[in-house]
């Protein structure tokens, strides 16, 4: 079986959860994703604004000072 | 378990202002007891007042909320009692270094078996912006309209000279070894103290001009540099995070179980 590229590793095999009530909009998550996939909505709270480039560093969910974000691996 | 399994949600959202960087700390305070595997209920919480002092309430482990600065104190009596069990105190800057000063100093030399994190931002934050101890030469707060002529501790260089046997510095924008220096120091036998920067976008960050929260934690990524790095030899005002002190000391409740012996057998 030809080995997934890395870029592709990522895809499809995690879950980013969100709790909008818990989330104070900080920005905090969205300034220092690598990848750039998150983005505050007109309410000022994180949204996943582009799943796919997401490779599951898991620094969004270790800096989010709300424990907002939570990612499972599929 | 999942993180989440160690909070008590019905307390959340927290009281956190948005961008605090206590949240930070907490969150990967449970990461790191998720890591070492700790049960819920072999590990006792204590913790005094102020913003800092707010972590015991959201999590669920034994827990004790008590009285400004005396957490330490309060802590003692726990380990002392009951040895077998993790105890974490979660301080302020100034719970921890003014209105806990003497307690501080006095734990570090016992060398008793207590985690103490010490959530530095620099400010009073729960009671409006006030200057604490750890509040930069020159930086404004609600007590320092024109500036604060105090010079600051340097709570590594206090903790290790107090006899603490584990000092580290990190910050809350270095998440992943902070959760290592978290796991080292529970692990520790003996006092270990963390001291992590946290920002106070509200008061400290504010009244400053430093930013947002973000902001404040691209000045933590940009002025620190892990111990013992080439870069401070050319920047010596860089801040060096890393593990400080880490050494094998008679820690308190191990001599006084000798003690008891020692008296028991003379009877």
């Amino acid at each position: 079986m030809k080995s997934k590229s890395k870029k592709d590793q990522g895809k499809d095999r995690s879950h980013i959860e969100i709790r909008r009530d818990w989330c104070k909009g900080c920005g905090i998550c969205v300034a220092f994703c690598p990848k750039k996939v998150l983005a505050l909505d007109e309410n000022e709270k994180a949204i996943i604004e582009r799943p796919d480039e997401c490779d599951q560093c898991g620094l969004c969910e270790l800096r989010c000072p709300d424990i907002a974000i939570e990612i499972t691996t599929l | 378990m999942a993180v989440r399994d160690y909070i008590r949600e019905r307390f959340m959202p927290h009281i956190w202002c948005a961008g605090c960087g206590h949240g930070i700390v907490m969150n990967n305070l449970i990461r790191a007891i998720e890591v070492l595997g700790l049960k819920k209920n072999d590990i006792v919480m204590v913790s005094g007042i102020g913003c800092s002092a707010r972590i015991s309430g959201y999590l669920d482990f034994h827990t004790l909320h008590t009285l400004h600065g005396r957490a330490l104190a309060f802590a003692t009596g726990v380990k002392l009692g009951r040895p077998d069990l993790h105890i974490i105190v979660p301080m302020g800057d100034g719970d921890a270094t003014a209105i806990g000063g003497n307690h501080f100093i006095h734990a570090a030399r016992r060398n008793i078996d207590i985690t103490a994190v010490i959530m530095n931002n620099h400010i009073y934050g729960m009671t409006g912006g006030q200057y604490s101890p750890l509040s930069v030469y020159g930086r404004m707060a609600t007590t320092a309209p024109f500036g604060n002529i105090d010079q600051a501790f340097d709570i590594v260089g206090l903790a290790q000279s107090a006899g603490a046997s584990f000092v580290a510095r990190t910050t809350s924008y270095h998440a992943t070894s902070m959760i290592k220096i978290f796991q080292k120091a529970i692990t520790h036998k003996g006092f270990s103290v963390v001291e992590v920067l946290s920002q106070c976008p509200t008061y400290y960050g504010r009244k400053n001009r430093l930013g947002d929260a973000v902001e404040m934690m691209e000045f933590f990524k940009k002025n620190t540099t892990p111990l013992g790095s080439a870069a401070k030899e050319k920047n010596p005002d860089l801040i060096e995070r890393g593990i400080f002190v880490q050494e094998d000391r008679p820690e308190y409740c191990a001599e006084y179980k000798k003690i008891i012996k020692k008296a028991m057998g003379e009877q």
